[in-house]
């Protein structure tokens, strides 16, 4: 019996067919609600999916096994004055960690400042010049796509050297060969020793634009006093805690913090920020909940009312069918197979146009990234779910009438 | 006996009062008959008709179709025999206005799972049967009233039951058109099928080879006509 039914899908999905075209206005007003209602969820859930994917896979660049010494923590939450009167990490806090950290592998200082740098008629304002040691591309894990990184050699003898970021050699040489040439960085002279391989943008923003100095080079020139991260790194991805522990102990010695006092440093790392993320976007994903079931409980009703109009339009029909020997069951199935047809439809319409729709908020976000097909599946299941629910009584009601009184019903 | 009804009561609940439509019947009908029950309204005709249609139950009494005690099944199982043992004809056709002669005829198939290609085949056969080979794929709207009825008689034939079971067939026709449609009911009566027309008009019960004449849910009469 059971079996029986199934093998009549086909058959309800024809008569479901029949009856929308004969209806087209009407049925198209139908779905209208529904569509609406799959185009915001698809297009909120493209778009979200896609900035996911996309935070992620730049958040996973900075390695988990590396942890930067920093003055601020990247998240800050509460008042941001009791971090106001930090001291700046120095480079005696550098050393003390290179001398005495047992786990680290690669500890990599960094220092930072905006700086007007030029080559011939071209010159550029503001642009990051990065004080570091030859560590930095374990650290980063950036390697050069031309030329060489800095060495140990120019770390110690404070060699007036620079690494360019690739859109900035770009910018800087256009198509001619940077390696060997003098650019200036606030007027003075450095050698051009490589490139960096291109890291691509972040919400429109360049990452390649940077220009990497010794680090001893950069005090000397720029002065000594500068805030400074330290990039520690271990090998071992188990002994990150680990790692975080010793660091900690060696800094509080370092920057002598009683123990009764709180750290006046971060140990900042990626899972702040990942965490950091998802928090703040499931308040998103919690009003979409809200907007979907809002928007689908609206076209549900639609549904719910069209099909009620349907049922007692076609008593006759039902009563005949019901006369020729159709179970309650298959009234059932007929009915609610058209009520899911018809959000089905909308609900196919609205996954195509909240597809768009979302790649367009992403693309204006300067985010590209692949659309998610997830999305096709919740756009299914939704309308699927709205037209069995919105559905169900109407099909309850003509599975129950009486062939009779249905025959007779003018 | 194709059909056995003994002590036949159905009795409707108007709330303060208590109708009987059928008021003890008893009634036998052996396979390939040709009966027409009479009665003006309100006598229990259409009760009767109903019941014997597997469309509704009575409230006391025993109804055997078959071999099968249909007084006593639920609503799943009269729409099973419905489906083998009755083929209705109804006084106003009853097709389903959207769907072709043929889909129409196909309906009871439908739903006794027989398959899509079977269908059509047999679907086909039946409507050439009534003389309707040339007619299969229009609409009911583009059908004359006795092509709409033939279309209609063949659904009732489609799945071979045990009774045709027509309620004023002619109800909705000229009078010549009427007489052929009566004509195919002979050709069906010949080839070996069991008919039950109910009718008030006595023309038409005339074509019928027994006539059961009901009163106030009560049979008055039950002879043979001259056929």
């Amino acid at each position: 019996m059971i079996s029986n039914s199934f093998a009549l899908v086909g058959e309800y999905i024809s008569m479901a067919w029949v009856s929308i075209i004969s209806h087209k206005m009407r049925s198209f007003l139908t779905t209208l609600g529904i569509f609406i209602g799959v185009t915001t969820i698809i297009t909120i859930w493209t778009t979200i999916q896609g900035l996911n994917n996309y935070v992620n896979d730049t958040l996973s660049e900075i390695g988990s096994s590396v942890v930067y010494v920093e003055k601020f923590p990247w998240v800050i939450t509460g008042d941001f004055f009791k971090y106001r009167n930090r001291k700046n990490v120095t480079w005696n806090e550098y050393e003390a960690i290179q001398r005495y950290s047992t786990v680290a592998d690669y500890v990599t200082p960094q220092v930072v400042s905006q700086k007007t740098i030029g080559y011939r008629e071209n010159k550029f304002e503001n642009i990051a010049v990065l004080g570091t040691t030859e560590s930095f591309i374990e650290t980063s894990s950036v390697l050069p796509s031309e030329g060489r990184f800095l060495t140990e050699l120019d770390i110690r003898n404070r060699i007036s050297v620079c690494v360019l970021g690739a859109e900035l050699a770009t910018r800087l040489f256009e198509n001619t060969d940077p390696i060997g040439k003098r650019i200036s960085i606030d007027g003075l002279k450095y050698r051009v020793i490589g490139v960096l391989e291109r890291q691509g943008d972040f919400f429109g923003q360049s990452r390649d634009e940077y220009a990497v100095v010794p680090i001893g080079t950069f005090r000397n020139v720029f002065g000594p006093h500068r805030g400074m991260q330290i990039a520690v790194m271990t090998n071992n991805a188990d002994a990150v805690d680990d790692m975080k522990e010793e660091l900690r102990g060696i800094l509080r010695k370092e920057r002598k913090v009683k123990p009764d006092e709180e750290d006046d440093f971060a140990i900042n790392e990626q899972t702040q920020l990942t965490s950091f993320y998802s928090s703040t976007t499931s308040t998103l994903y919690a009003i979409i909940i809200v907007i979907a079931a809002v928007s689908l409980l609206v076209g549900g009703i639609g549904i719910t009312n069209i099909m009620l109009v349907s049922v007692t339009e076609r008593t006759k029909e039902i009563g005949l069918r019901k006369a020729v020997g159709a179970k309650r069951i298959n009234v059932l199935s007929q009915f609610l197979i058209e009520s899911v047809a018809i959000s089905s439809i909308g609900g196919t319409i609205g996954i195509a146009f909240g597809i768009i729709g979302g790649s367009i908020v992403l693309s204006f976000m300067q985010v590209d990234t692949g659309v998610s097909m997830s999305s096709i599946f919740v756009g299914f299941g939704f309308s699927a779910l709205v037209g069995i629910i919105s559905g169900f009584y109407p099909a309850f009601k003509a599975s129950n009438m009486n062939p009779i009184d249905s025959l007779r019903y003018e | 006996m194709l059909i056995d009804i003994k002590n036949l009561y159905k009795v409707y609940d108007l709330g303060e009062v208590q109708v009987a439509a059928l008021n003890g019947v008893d009634v036998s009908i052996a396979k390939n008959e040709y009966v027409a029950i009479m009665g003006p309204s309100g006598s229990g005709k259409s009760t009767l008709m109903n019941i014997i249609g597997c469309l509704d139950v009575p409230s006391d009494g025993e109804y055997i179709l078959n071999n099968k005690r249909v007084s006593e099944m639920v609503d799943d199982e009269l729409a099973e025999i419905r489906n083998k043992e009755i083929g209705f004809v109804f006084q106003t056709f009853n097709l389903l206005p959207r769907a072709n002669a043929l889909h129409n005829v196909e309906l009871p198939l439908i739903y006794n799972g027989t398959t899509r290609a079977k269908r059509k085949e047999i679907a086909k056969d039946t409507l050439e049967k009534v003389g309707l080979g040339n007619r299969m794929h229009h609409k009911p709207n583009e059908l004359s009233g006795g092509q709409r009825q033939r279309v209609a008689v063949a659904r009732a034939l489609v799945n071979n039951p045990s009774i045709i079971l027509a309620d004023e067939p002619t109800g909705n026709l000229d009078s010549k058109t009427g007489e052929e449609i009566m004509q195919l009911f002979e050709d069906l009566h010949k080839a070996g099928n069991t008919i039950i027309l109910v009718t008030h008009e006595e023309d038409i019960a005339r074509h019928s080879r027994r006539i059961i004449r009901l009163l106030d849910g009560k049979i008055v009469s039950d002879e043979a006509t001259k056929n």
